[in-house]
């Protein structure tokens, strides 16, 4: 069996080419390559589904006879939430640095309140939408209530995707040889859900 | 940290021993395999289901055309009939046959192999991905039993025909949803399937294999995986607005004031064109998507039997990049006449015939891996060289359609399903046949007849031509595609003997296949064994025993020296190096 | 040579074109190359055959813009026409003349000069056909129509066509979508208190004069349809909620037949109807009779 030189990924035209056999590091705390290069795939994905609603919605409120009548206030508890999902990245941060300096009641604490601001997130999202409702908005009430609905809910299933990942880390703790792999990848894909709602809610606020 | 190295090397150990031998329960084997190889041959054979589907759905559909009196299963055929046999037809045959075939399966079962890994990167998504399209397949199938019966909206299922409900036809009711949510799985499992592909291409090559060293089939399959993964997001948002329209009574493509059959429609301000802009921001990257593999194959195939590398590897690789981003670019030309700004269309004629130029790189490289070689005429070649001759036929007519101008006279006729048939149907479908008849023997450990094999070739290369150039001239004549019949209109019944001609070679066409059939699963019993190369082939699936064992290289994992195409190497001892042996042999 | 490498070279001499079962190295024949260069020539005669015989070709063209289209279909014609002979053909030559006949194959990269070369005039042509072709649609499609041209509403509906001239007062009444309803004789839900509406004159076949500039005004009530003459060249889609205008000067009179290529249900084949090109007076004829008629049809 021949040796694994490490090399650069875009390797066009060096003597070295991939790694063949996918290695799983040693300390357990590098995440393997081949995780990260999935889940930027996937976020390129997500990210082009949410363009593509993003830009259904730029070009449907500027047709002529669009019909558009922008509802009246956003929920204010919007803002809260978005500084909520904010704080839950930031905590996040911490909990990586914390799990790198192997300081694991650390990374759990802060794991956790990662994880609760997130389901935190859900809640004020959902009581947004109660307000809505009670205020008679709908989601075919008019095409700028379909897309405040069909945005919160879109950006809300992928984040509730990233929840029941960061549970799954937090409830696995003895796989530590995979743990570098999960946090980061979780990480990535939490940190880019929280990018795409601040997106979609500066077009929301903005492109009203 | 010690305990995790320990940890460590025991998952290593395990994950070996795993490798090498694989599972052995039947279910795990066989139905909920990860292994890629398996999981290449399912696919294959849901597409080798779709496509029987598809000729059995377009035979109808042409005797019809030719004999719209005509008896079957005890009455004529309705109208609506015609119609949502059409949309099966282009519907099965774009997404399950010409995505799930090329990709899902050759590209599955071959990829991993051709750059020395031992499995895909995420084998687990991987099978997750085949049953979820093939959870699609069977809820597409479905939509012809449910009431109403299957869509007519045709494969571009356009708004608001596709989005008001049952009032704007039969199958327009739970036919149309079930179609919407098949697309929208399949759409999901594409988009699994594409980030492994790309993982996979980009972190688990063999030592060695460096980006320009990788077969050009890999290229295909790898660019492939980028456009499906950029185009399939877009199309899921849209059937998932598609579907909102449908059953929530959103309006993001229907406009207000529309009146169905007197009924006053409760929509409003949404936009008819928005759903074309967003279909074919996807329907566009699809074709190329459905072209890619085929045309990677050709390459391969070529380069093969001419006993020659492949006449400039760093351009084709160029042009298969370039027609990567350049068909993000170009949608609008199915737009021309759809009352889209006809300002956009200068922008997107010009990204249009600009395409045009990397599929002519590649249609004269491929000219010029033949010219002075040794061509070696196996069916997989046979069918490779008709290929090229397809492709230009289909590509040409293909700068008609580009120029807004002509487009204005041809568009919505025949000779748009002249074009693409051409291009699409035949040259990827020959793709498929030659990919079949040049892998069949590393996939099932036995030959393919090539007797049969070139007689089916024969057969399936006369009968292209002969059923679709002759549809060009029903389309200058201005016959219009997608039409139950031609009898309401004086001019198009006058043209009923071409379509006549047409349905008798796309009879035989289409029973010329049965060869093909009884070639495969007869050989996959009784065919000679295969060798590991019977090709005498330089690629590192040729390295391994056939079929290859549960981890590919049985632990023996290759380390790459040299590009993908050396055929007669002047010195070398055989006409073929190997891209494993070393630079001291 | 290590081991390794030994044993893959050991493979490929036990089983490449030793092995008695591997029979296809035999088919540099001559047969199937011949078979092949036929099969290329006779598809490229019958196609030139047949595209020059033209036996299909739409019927001439009946507006000015339309002759410029053929022209560029036949600029397009020519060019493709030429590319696809020479690629035929040379794949034809290719094959014949470099089957296996035992000698060994050229070995060669490629030849950047050469892949220069026709990368560049392919670009050259393809760039050169689109931005030649562009006159013939920015003639019709980017310049508006003239004051004066004689306006006609068309409407499609789930398979009829509609046609609306303004009547004597020049201008369309309003509609509402409400009041449509084909059986009352209002399809078009023109609004009855308009006075604009009262003498618009709705049919279901397009008359027009000879010679004068026409603006078509195309809206849909229910799915997209499209208006398509092949005489005219021309072909637009109805949308409903926009209303697309599209101007041509006809100059030959005669009856066409104008029908729908945007799939829209399963009527869709039977959505018929005619362009009649009429002389001016026959044309002022058809309208003071459908004045008439509408006087009567109002009066009753
Ligand atoms: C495999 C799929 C495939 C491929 C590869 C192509 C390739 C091309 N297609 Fe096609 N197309 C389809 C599948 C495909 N198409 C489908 C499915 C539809 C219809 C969808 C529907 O409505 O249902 C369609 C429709 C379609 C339209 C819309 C028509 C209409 O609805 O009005 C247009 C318009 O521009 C177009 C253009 C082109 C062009 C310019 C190319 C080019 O890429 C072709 C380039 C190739 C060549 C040109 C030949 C080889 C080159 C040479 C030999 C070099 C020398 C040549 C010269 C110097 C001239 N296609
Ligand atoms: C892959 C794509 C594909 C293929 C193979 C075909 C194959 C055929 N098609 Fe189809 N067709 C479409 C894609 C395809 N079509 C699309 C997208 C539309 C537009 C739908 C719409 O308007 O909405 C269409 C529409 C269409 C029409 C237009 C109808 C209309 O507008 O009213 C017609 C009419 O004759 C037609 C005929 C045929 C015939 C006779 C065949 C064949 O029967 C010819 C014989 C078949 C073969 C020679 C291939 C057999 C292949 C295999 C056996 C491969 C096996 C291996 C594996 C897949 C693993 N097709
Ligand atoms: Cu109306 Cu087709
Ligand atoms: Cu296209």
């Amino acid at each position: 069996m021949s040796e694994h030189p490490r090399t650069s990924r875009f390797d066009f035209a060096g003597k070295n080419g991939g790694d063949g056999v996918r290695l799983l590091d040693a300390s357990g705390l590098v995440p393997q390559r081949t995780y990260v290069t999935g889940m930027t795939m996937a976020l390129g994905g997500i990210l082009m589904f949410f363009m593509a609603l993003v830009s259904a919605y730029v070009v449907r409120k500027g047709m002529p006879n669009s019909g558009w009548i922008a509802i009246p206030e956003l929920p204010r508890i919007l803002w809260l939430n978005t500084c909520v999902l904010v704080a839950s990245s930031v905590a996040l941060v911490f909990a990586h640095a914390r799990f790198r300096a192997e300081d694991d009641p650390g990374f759990r604490r802060w794991w956790i309140v990662a994880t609760a601001l997130g389901i935190g997130f859900l809640a004020g999202q959902i009581i947004a939408w109660r307000e809505l409702v009670e205020r008679g908005v709908y989601l075919a009430t008019n095409a700028s209530s379909s897309f405040f609905y069909l945005f919160t809910a879109a950006h809300g299933l992928h984040l509730a995707g990233g929840i029941v990942a960061l549970i799954w880390i937090l409830l696995h703790p003895t796989r530590r040889l995979t743990r570098g792999t999960a946090t980061e990848v979780a990480a990535m894909y939490w940190h880019f859900m929280d990018g795409i709602w601040l997106f979609l809610f500066l077009v929301l606020l903005v492109e009203r | 940290m010690s305990v995790k190295v320990e940890v460590s090397a025991r998952t290593q150990a395990a994950r070996l021993q795993a490798a090498s031998g694989g599972p052995t329960s039947f279910v795990r084997k066989y139905i909920f395999s990860t292994d890629h190889k398996v999981i290449g041959i399912q696919y294959y054979f849901l597409a080798l289901a779709a496509v029987i589907a598809g000729v059995i759905l377009s035979a109808f559909m042409r005797l019809h055309l030719a004999w719209p009196g005509l008896q079957v299963f005890g009455g004529t055929m309705k109208p609506e009939t015609y119609e949502a046999l059409l949309t099966m037809h282009g519907t099965l045959m774009v997404f399950f046959v010409l995505t799930v075939a090329p990709q899902g399966g050759f590209g599955n079962y071959l990829l991993p192999i051709q750059i020395g890994a031992p499995e895909m990167a995420f084998p687990r998504l991987n099978m997750l991905s085949f049953w979820i399209t093939f959870l699609a397949f069977a809820c597409m199938i479905s939509a012809f039993f449910v009431p109403g019966g299957a869509p007519l909206s045709g494969w571009t299922a356009y708004a608001p025909l596709s989005s008001l409900g049952q009032v704007t036809g039969p199958g327009e009711g739970l036919g149309q949803t079930m179609w919407l949510v098949s697309i929208g799985l399949f759409c999901v499992a594409t988009l699994l399937g594409a980030l492994n592909f790309i993982s996979t291409t980009i972190d688990m090559r063999a030592p060695g294999m460096t980006l320009l060293r990788m077969p050009l089939t890999v290229w295909a399959w790898f660019v492939t995986a980028i456009l499906s993964l950029l185009s399939f997001a877009v199309l899921l948002a849209a059937a998932i607005m598609l579907l909102l329209d449908r059953l929530a009574g959103t309006s993001f493509f229907v406009p207000a004031g529309i009146v169905v059959s007197g009924k006053l429609q409760a929509h409003s301000g949404g936009s008819p064109l928005l759903w074309q802009h967003l279909f074919w921001f996807f329907g566009h990257p699809e074709v190329y998507i459905t072209i890619l593999p085929a045309m990677g194959v050709t390459s391969h195939v070529l380069s093969i039997f001419s006993r020659k590398p492949v006449f400039g590897y760093r351009a084709m690789v160029s042009a298969t990049c370039a027609i990567g981003v350049l068909g993000f670019l170009l949608w609008g030309h199915h737009m021309f006449v759809s009352g889209m700004s006809p300002y956009s269309a200068f922008a997107f004629s010009m990204a249009t015939l600009a395409i045009g130029v990397p599929s002519a790189i590649k249609t004269f490289n491929w000219l010029g891996t033949l010219w002075r070689g040794k061509i070696q005429f196996t069916t997989a070649m046979l069918f490779a060289l008709g290929f090229v001759s397809v492709f230009v036929t289909g590509g040409l007519s293909g700068l008609f359609l580009a120029q807004p101008a002509v487009d204005s006279l041809l568009h919505g006729t025949y000779y748009v399903v002249a074009h693409f048939h051409l291009v699409m149907s035949m040259a990827a479908i020959f793709g498929i046949f030659a990919a079949t008849y040049l892998w069949f023997p590393k996939m099932f450990g036995r030959m393919m007849n090539e007797t049969l094999g070139k007689v089916h070739f024969w057969f399936t290369f006369v009968g292209a031509y002969l059923i679709f150039v002759p549809m060009h001239f029903v389309g200058l004549a201005g016959g219009v595609r997608r039409y139950a019949d031609f009898t309401a209109v004086p001019y198009l019944w006058s043209l009923q003997p071409l379509q006549r001609f047409i349905t008798w070679a796309a009879l035989v066409t289409a029973s010329a296949q049965l060869l093909f059939f009884w070639n495969l699963f007869r050989s996959l019993r009784h065919g000679e064994k295969a060798v590991r190369n019977p090709w005498r082939a330089t690629t590192l699936e040729w390295i391994t025993s056939s079929p290859p064992p549960h981890d590919n290289f049985a632990g023996e994992y290759p380390r790459v020296y040299r590009g993908p195409y050396e055929f007669s190497v002047p010195g070398a001892s055989e006409d073929f190096v190997m891209q494993s042996e070393g630079d001291n042999v | 040579m290590t081991a390794r490498v030994r044993a893959q070279r050991g493979v490929c001499r036990n089983t490449g074109h030793h092995d008695p079962a591997t029979t296809w190295r035999a088919c540099g024949g001559a047969a199937p190359a011949a078979m092949f260069a036929v099969a290329l020539t006779v598809l490229v005669g019958a196609s030139v055959y047949f595209f020059v015989w033209g036996k299909w070709n739409p019927p001439a063209a009946i507006t000015p813009v339309g002759n410029e289209i053929d022209a560029q279909y036949r600029l397009t014609l020519i060019v493709t026409g030429a590319v696809f002979i020479l690629a035929q053909l040379g794949l034809a030559f290719a094959i014949l003349r470099y089957r296996d006949r035992g000698k060994v194959a050229h070995y060669s990269h490629g030849n950047s000069k050469l892949e220069f070369v026709w990368t560049f005039s392919t670009a050259v042509v393809f760039l050169g056909l689109g931005l030649l072709g562009y006159k013939a649609w920015g003639t019709r499609r980017l310049t508006p129509a003239a004051p004066n041209a004689v306006r006609i509403e068309v409407t499609t509906a789930q398979f009829v066509y509609y046609f609306r001239y303004p009547g004597p007062d020049g201008k369309f009444g309003s509609t509402s979508p409400k009041l449509i309803d084909p059986a009352t004789g209002n399809p078009l839900g023109i609004v009855p208190g308009d006075p604009a509406g009262r003498d618009d004159i709705v049919v279901p076949t397009l008359t027009v004069p000879v010679n004068r500039e026409i603006e078509l005004l195309i809206r849909s009530q229910d799915v997209i349809h499209s208006v398509f003459v092949r005489e005219l060249r021309l072909q637009q889609d109805s949308v409903p909620g926009m209303t697309v205008p599209l101007h041509f000067t006809p100059n030959r009179t005669g009856r066409y037949d104008i029908v729908c290529t945007q799939l829209c249900g399963l009527g869709h084949h039977r959505m018929h109807s005619y362009l009649n090109v009429v002389s001016r007076s026959e044309y002022e004829k058809f309208l003071t009779q459908q004045e008439r008629l509408l006087q009567q049809t109002s009066s009753q």
